[in-house]
């Protein structure tokens, strides 16, 4: 399996792509830093990337990754290789490539810049979100051959998380205000990998404003040790649910 | 001239003052023993000691002074020390365990009714109230340090009391642990100035139907719902720290019916709101740094004429908020981190009008669930264009001059 990961990991390096994301990364984050007195605007502009474009490019990058090297997986299955550790492998690549390009990028000025709780939440989240996204891209890209259709359903599962969902959140808040609804939309922030990373990274970063009314509900829920393992366990449930539905996709799968 | 001489000395004899000493090894062991004895001037010297005496009334002008702070212990039955008399001073002790009463509210040390009393350099510790002066004039609270263990508002006492007074000195004191740190009620053209109130309960400081007074340079952190001003004229605030109250009803500086008042040099830091304005007019809030406060300042709609300008609103999670669409008050020439606007002419104000309430800020405050989608990039894009093109917002919120350098402040 570790032969496979390398063999994709260098692919994926040979690509350039990778490296092209890692330098943009790299310059927003330097940029953003340098160019304000405080970090905070700086934390700011990184959270977008995180909330924003990691998610975008992980599922993207996956996707096409995977459409292009259908031949190269076709090849590998006439070996006598099980399709667990094929997928596996590609899987592993992928992520570990995504996240590599954002400890690089994103990392290194997160940590000489602000490397106090907020910065490190910001790492560990950032990479999580990229583990999820690709996640979600092998997931997407076994529903069909068909590259086009595979790439449209990927934009539109990007579209849904990074924008809809939260004007769906809004929507309903503005709906249901006569009721006490509090819980329940902590409850409604697990279905979206991407709130869940914000509300984590903003009761470090807004922690006065998450004092007042309800913030305080959602600090006493998510602040919490135990909100916190909950938290990340779901973002890792993210991970690890797409990526199982599309392995047992893709072992029955008729190539 | 010799006659002038004989006067002098025939005064002199008047002024003579003789110093009773009170201690474990002198003749004199009982402090109510000798302030019986103390004649009108004397001075009271307390040596070190556990002096369990109960109640403990000064009712003539003397100095009663401690020496190596000297116990007084009111056993959690007694006020410790009562001062009934004008011109009183009491310099030196160390006071613990007064009783505990709702109706009696028995004190470290009370002052009944007089003036020109003097209580400095004393430590309070566990005491229901602290210092109390009821109807006092022109006494002075100094270098206090106070202290109490309070776990609720209704078991526990203000650290310094003051009801129905004029002409109050509370200088450089220390309170924490306390219902109320500083507590004015009635009391008029009075000064607090050098104070360091921290952890109480409920206020740091509380303020009440006190108009003409000053507070200055003290500093009130960590207290259960910060400062609370309350219906007062002519209050001057300057150069107070506000830090570190957070709560969901916790305000760094509450404005409740204030008017003609100014609020000038203060520092608001970490506050869950920096100023909560309501019915508050005629104010001018000048030169303050608002720094990373959940809500710098929340104005409600029932303010107006106050004057906001040149202040520093710097990493706020909102500058301001407010909970109607009626603006009355004027802001003007204030730096705020968030503004994105240029300054084409270079003369360190920006060309465009800045809006600083947010759509956000609105969202919120007629929906406090909402904060949940705080920083979401759907908000920040419905934001953005609301700043452009005010249509939730009211529009004359406006900085017509903001300035594109934060202010040296």
């Amino acid at each position: 399996m570790n032969r496979i990961i390398k063999i994709i990991l260098l692919d994926i390096l040979k690509n350039k792509i990778i490296i092209g994301y890692t330098l943009i990364l790299g310059l927003l984050s330097w940029s953003s830093f340098g160019l304000e007195d405080n970090s905070a605007k700086g934390l700011l502009t990184i959270l977008n990337v995180i909330l924003f474009t990691v998610p975008l490019v992980s599922i993207l990058f996956a996707t096409i990754y995977l459409y292009n090297s259908s031949e190269f997986i076709e090849l590998l299955l006439s070996q006598p290789i099980k399709r667990k550790k094929i997928w596996l492998s590609l899987f592993f690549g992928l992520s570990l490539s995504m996240v590599l390009a954002f400890i690089i990028g994103a990392g290194i000025p997160l940590l000489i810049y602000a490397a106090d709780s907020i910065g490190i939440m910001m790492l560990i989240v950032g990479c999580l979100i990229s583990v999820v996204f690709v996640a979600l891209a092998f997931l997407c890209s076994i529903l069909t051959r068909d590259k086009a259709k595979g790439i449209g359903i990927v934009i539109m599962t990007w579209l849904y998380f990074a924008l809809l969902f939260d004007g769906i959140v809004l929507f309903l808040l503005f709906q249901l205000s006569d009721y006490p609804i509090e819980k329940a939309m902590v409850l409604i922030t697990a279905f979206s990998p991407i709130d869940l990373a914000r509300i984590q990274i903003l009761l470090h970063l807004d922690q006065s404003a998450m004092m007042g009314y309800t913030g305080a509900i959602f600090k006493d829920f998510f602040g919490t040790t135990l909100g916190l393992i909950l938290s990340f366990s779901l973002l890792c449930l993210w991970v690890v649910i797409p990526f199982f539905i599309s392995l047992r996709k893709f072992k029955y799968k008729d190539l | 001239m010799k006659n002038l001489f004989y006067l002098i000395l025939l005064f002199s004899s008047f002024l003579q003052a003789n110093v009773i000493e009170v201690g474990v090894n002198k003749p004199i062991k009982s402090i109510k023993k000798a302030i019986a004895l103390a004649k009108v001037g004397d001075t009271v010297l307390v040596h070190k000691g556990l002096y369990k005496e109960g109640n403990i009334v000064i009712n003539k002008k003397i100095v009663f002074l401690g020496k190596d702070f000297p116990v007084l212990d009111g056993q959690k039955k007694y006020e410790v020390l009562s001062v009934k008399s004008d011109g009183v001073i009491v310099d030196g002790f160390k006071i613990i365990n007064s009783g505990y009463g709702t109706l009696e509210d028995p004190c470290g040390i009370k002052v009944y009714n007089k003036s020109h009393v003097t209580i400095q350099n004393n430590i309070l510790n566990d005491n229901f109230f602290g210092i109390y002066i009821q109807n006092g004039t022109n006494c002075i609270v100094k270098n206090n340090k106070i202290k109490a263990y309070g776990k609720e508002e209704q078991r526990i006492g203000n650290g310094i009391h003051c009801w129905k007074s004029d002409s109050l000195q509370v200088i450089a004191n220390t309170v924490s642990g306390h219902r109320d740190g500083i507590y004015f009620e009635f009391v008029t053209n009075s000064i607090i100035w050098r104070n360091f109130s921290s952890k109480n309960i409920r206020y740091g400081l509380h303020f009440m139907f006190s108009n003409d007074d000053a507070y200055i340079s003290n500093v009130f952190k960590n207290n259960g719902a910060g400062v609370a001003v309350m219906f007062t004229r002519r209050v001057k605030m300057f150069n107070n720290y506000f830090e570190e109250n957070w709560g969901d009803a916790a305000y760094g500086l509450l404005l409740k019916e204030i008017s003609d008042s100014y609020i000038i040099g203060n520092k608001f830091k970490k506050n869950t709101s920096g100023i909560h304005m309501e019915g508050t007019s005629r104010i001018l809030i000048e030169k303050n740094i608002f720094e990373a406060n959940g809500w710098g300042m929340k104005i409600q709609a029932s303010c107006m004429d106050n004057e906001i300008k040149n202040n520093n609103f710097v990493g706020n999670t909102f500058d301001i908020s407010t909970n109607g669409s009626l603006v009355l008050n004027t802001f003007n020439s204030n730096y705020w981190d968030k503004y994105e606007g240029y300054d084409l002419d270079k003369n360190g104000v920006g060309d465009v009008h800045y809006h600083p309430l947010s759509l956000f800020a609105v969202l919120t405050e007629n929906n406090p669930s909402a904060m949940l989608l705080f920083r979401s990039f759907m908000i920040t894009l419905l934001d953005k264009s609301e700043k452009i093109l005010p249509s939730i917002t009211p529009d004359n919120f406006v900085d017509k001059t903001p300035l594109m350098h934060s202010l040296s402040l």
